[in-house]
């Protein structure tokens, strides 16, 4: 990777980067193999999935048997450096001590940020979910509509590479035709529930994951890519067969050594560095965007981590993507005689409507499971799952929007737990841990949030990270309708779990109780919404500021609304689409 | 109690985290007898030692005693080797003993560390091991490990819980059933132990075959 240090900066480059996740994964290489020289600052360590994966190692080469702790959250091996609910010295505080009112913070700290751990879920926006308030009067329309994203949402499919199926069921769009890969087959406990569950009108299809189900089409997807462009086209078809088909026998959540799956690192930045037009330089901290006497962004100042010291770069345009989150704290630390509260927060908008995903789970054992024939089950996460299916009973449940249910089942690598539950000891108890092992499931609902004035971030007033910069305080507060929405999610897990014959562990009636935390479903979006008035948003619909038009916010900070569809394709299709304008504007001579 | 969910399985459930400090709070008040028995020295109270980190090098081999100290007297960590294997004695012919893997450094790995999850089983263990051979020496005059299966049976029998437990047991079943978690868990997530449970992932194949037709007969899909 080109992966730089400080002495080898350039005196001024075309854009900055900041963030080296989804989004300014995207945008570097969609910058770069447009010719564009980008420099990419990331506050984490250099991370090299091909080198640093622990592919194969069982939960018994971990210490504790890989058991979660405060510093690794999701289990030893999971592919999260520096990260978790907290990071050492860079607190965010909580303005209410009301647990209801809490705002977990998922953030890494490392090349690629979350992109290297994350489920790889990757739905499509639907046409309804980009105009959620003409449909129910709540929340936010986008200024743009799903046909201005469909050919980025096939573009980043192609690239990335997802598997899935084209259903055509409503509000949950098919792709052309050759751009996914084929689905893999359904577990046998999936196509259980696929079976039970049909009275219900309840489908269970084939979910979309980032993940090489068989290799890419590295001869028809670099012109469909990059057409009119040989020298990208050469440089993403090496790149596409450098990358295996996945192997069908670990957990994603580590990484993927093999490059079968998306990571930006294993994705996006080895073309973007064959480019030869992209700096990366880590453990750089962005603190804050400078601005020139004309108004426009010029540069960013960031810490760099390792000597502690503050030092600026200067480029003739920014993208941020540092999570929605970080990128809102950057705009509101970029304090200036012109923009006293921030940059490009004239609206006062920056930090508001940030938004998570609805989320409330439901275990429990299933008896027809048990003594189920040995076979693989391993590989690629869960293989199906529940788009929402109600759209026509909007109107009858008492809450706007809908969810869609991921759901797991079978055996999978042991861990902590495996056997604990059973009684006794000797061959009667080993015979029943058999029995037992795998013949579980557990349902997740992952639905959509509107935007509320009660949930925003804001700069704490008095609490600074270890370099002095101010931190984030979040205020959050769940509307009826998400509490609601959580209710039924409990309800539905509740009659699936007796429609297969099992045994619910114990559902909650209470959607307030159901309902996780906020920020715990780690959908973090938000923060500096687009809209087509400059009054009432941060951007516009090319993620561009309104205020400071070569400031692109290319995370999830300017979504104005947040789909139960998993929020990261979204991300890099609109990254994609912002930065192709950005690139146009800048060929104009516009910024 | 409960079964964990398939994708959710490398994390510690945190409602049973809440009933063993529950266990562990009761343990430390009970077992009488088990330091007038056991003259060795007791372990520290509070385990050091580096934890874990959030960058660690993650795909390397960890052993116990890699990242702190192991604690167990060598007696008690005999008892627990004693136990471990009691509890899951092999089924198939060429299977190694669960203490040949090195479980009971699991357990002892578990009960050093210095994490508030971990530690909390510190005195649950301890305790129960010492009062293990205290009871073994009550009943048989001889420490558990040196016992006839049959004699580590009839211990085991009044505490492991398939029975109505006696009051004066309950200390003791409280252990068992904390310790049975802890060996199970070390045992289960070895490579043998994949293989006695019937987990086959963790080996590259080219295709994802989906269910085999007895598993889809077994589920009445076929
Ligand atoms: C366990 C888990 C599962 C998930 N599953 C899914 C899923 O299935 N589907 C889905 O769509 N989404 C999923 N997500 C969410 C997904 O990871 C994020 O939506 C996605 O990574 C967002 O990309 P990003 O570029 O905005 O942020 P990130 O990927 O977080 O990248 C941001 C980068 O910016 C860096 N940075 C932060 N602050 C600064 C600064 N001040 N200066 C310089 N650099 C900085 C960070 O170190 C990081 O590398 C999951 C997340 C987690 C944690
Ligand atoms: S299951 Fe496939 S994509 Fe996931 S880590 Fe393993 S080989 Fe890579």
């Amino acid at each position: 990777m080109a992966i730089i240090t400080e002495k080898d900066l350039q005196a001024t480059y075309d854009v900055i980067v900041v963030g080296s996740g989804a989004g300014g994964g995207q945008s570097a290489y969609t910058l770069t193999m447009n010719g564009v020289k980008v420099l990419m600052l990331e506050a984490g360590r250099n991370y090299d999935p091909v080198t640093e994966t622990p592919m194969f190692q069982s939960r018994a080469d971990a210490p504790l048997r890989a058991m979660s702790t405060k510093e690794k959250p999701f289990g030893f091996h999971d592919a999260t450096v520096d990260g978790g609910w907290e990071v050492p010295g860079e607190p965010y505080t909580q303005a209410s001590t009301d647990p209801k009112q809490r705002f977990d913070w998922w953030r890494s700290r490392m090349l690629g940020g979350r992109t290297n751990h994350w489920g790889r879920i990757s739905l499509r926006n639907g046409p309804y979910d980009f105009k959620p308030y003409s449909r129910d009067g709540l929340g936010f329309d986008w200024p743009l509509s799903y046909d201005d994203v469909a050919p980025y949402y096939d573009k980043v499919e192609m690239l990335v590479g997802v598997y899935g199926s084209n259903e055509g069921l409503e509000n949950t769009p098919d792709s052309p035709n050759g751009t996914l890969l084929p689905a893999p087959k359904a577990r046998a406990g999936e196509l259980y529930v696929k079976k039970h569950v049909a009275k219900f009108g309840i489908p269970v299809i084939p979910i979309h994951r980032a993940i090489l189900s068989t290799r890419q089409d590295h001869v028809n997807f670099p012109a469909r890519l990059h057409p009119n462009n040989p020298k990208a086209q050469k440089i993403i078809a090496k790149a596409m067969q450098e990358r295996a088909a996945c192997f069908w026998a670990t957990d994603c959540g580590r990484g993927c050594s093999i490059k079968a799956n998306y990571q930006s690192t294993t994705v996006h930045l080895p073309p973007a560095h064959a480019t030869g037009n992209l700096d990366i330089l880590c453990n750089a901290h962005a603190r804050e965007v400078t601005v020139g006497t004309d108004g426009k962004a010029n540069g960013v100042i960031y810490i760099d981590k390792v000597t502690g010291q503050e030092r600026a770069v200067k480029g003739r345009a920014v993208i941020l993507a540092a999570s929605s989150g970080e990128t809102a704290r950057i705009l509101l630390n970029s304090k200036s005689n012109r923009f006293p509260n921030g940059l490009a927060n004239g609206s006062g908008l920056v930090g508001k409507y940030i938004m998570d995903t609805v989320g409330a789970g439901l275990g429990g054992s299933v008896p027809a499971f048990e003594n189920l024939p040995v076979h693989n089950e391993e590989g690629a996460g869960t293989h199906v799952y529940i788009p929402w299916w109600l759209y026509k009973d909007a109107s009858k449940l008492g809450f706007a929007r809908g969810y869609h249910i991921e759901f797991g089942t079978g055996r999978r690598m042991p861990g902590l737990g495996t056997g604990g539950a059973s009684p006794g000891y000797g061959k009667s108890y080993k015979e029943e841990v058999r029995q037992k092992y795998g013949a579980g499931i557990g349902f997740s609902g992952r639905g959509e949030m509107i935007p509320n004035e009660n949930s925003f971030c804001e700069l704490d007033p008095t609490v600074k990270d270890k370099w002095g910069i101010p931190v984030l305080r979040f205020h959050w507060k769940w509307s009826e309708h998400e509490t609601k929405q959580a209710a039924h999610m409990e309800a539905t897990f509740a009659m699936m779990i007796d429609a297969i014959g099992g045994k619910a562990r114990n559902p909650q009636a209470d959607g307030s109780k159901a309902i996780d935390t906020g920020g715990r479903i780690i959908h973090e979006v938000g923060g500096a919404i687009m809209g087509a008035d400059a009054k009432k948003s941060v951007t516009n619909q090319w993620n561009q500021c309104w205020e400071v038009p070569n400031v692109l916010l290319n995370d999830g900070s300017a979504f104005c609304s947040n789909a139960d569809k998993n929020p990261t394709l979204t991300i890099m299709a609109l990254a994609w689409r912002a930065t192709d304008h950005l690139i146009e504007e800048m060929r104009k001579g516009n910024l | 109690m409960e079964n964990i969910p398939a994708d959710n399985s490398g994390q510690i459930d945190r409602r049973m985290a809440l009933k063993w400090i529950g266990a562990a709070a009761a343990a430390a008040a009970v077992f009488p007898h088990a330091s007038a028995q056991d003259k060795l020295p007791r372990p520290a109270a509070t385990p050091t030692g580096q934890r874990i980190g959030t960058d660690p090098v993650l795909n390397k081999n960890y052993v116990p005693g890699d990242l702190w100290p192991l604690t167990l007297t060598p007696k008690q960590r005999k008892a627990a080797a004693s136990l471990t294997d009691l509890i899951m004695p092999p089924d198939n012919p060429g299977d190694k003993l669960p203490s040949q893997l090195g479980v009971q450094e699991f357990i002892d790995e578990w009960i050093s560390s210095p994490y508030d999850e971990t530690s909390k089983d510190r005195p649950v263990i301890t305790e129960g091991l010492d009062w293990l051979d205290a009871e073994a020496q009550r009943r048989f005059q001889k420490d558990f490990a040196d016992l006839a299966e049959a004699q580590k049976c009839a211990i085991a029998d009044d505490i492991c819980g398939k029975t109505p437990v006696k009051k004066e047991f309950k200390s003791a079943q409280n252990f068992f059933g904390r310790f049975r978690y802890l060996a199970a868990s070390g045992y289960y997530t070895t490579p043998q132990g994949w293989k006695d449970v019937g987990y086959v992932g963790n080996v590259p194949t080219v295709n994802f075959d989906g269910p085999t037709p007895e598993a889809l007969k077994h589920l009445g899909l076929a």
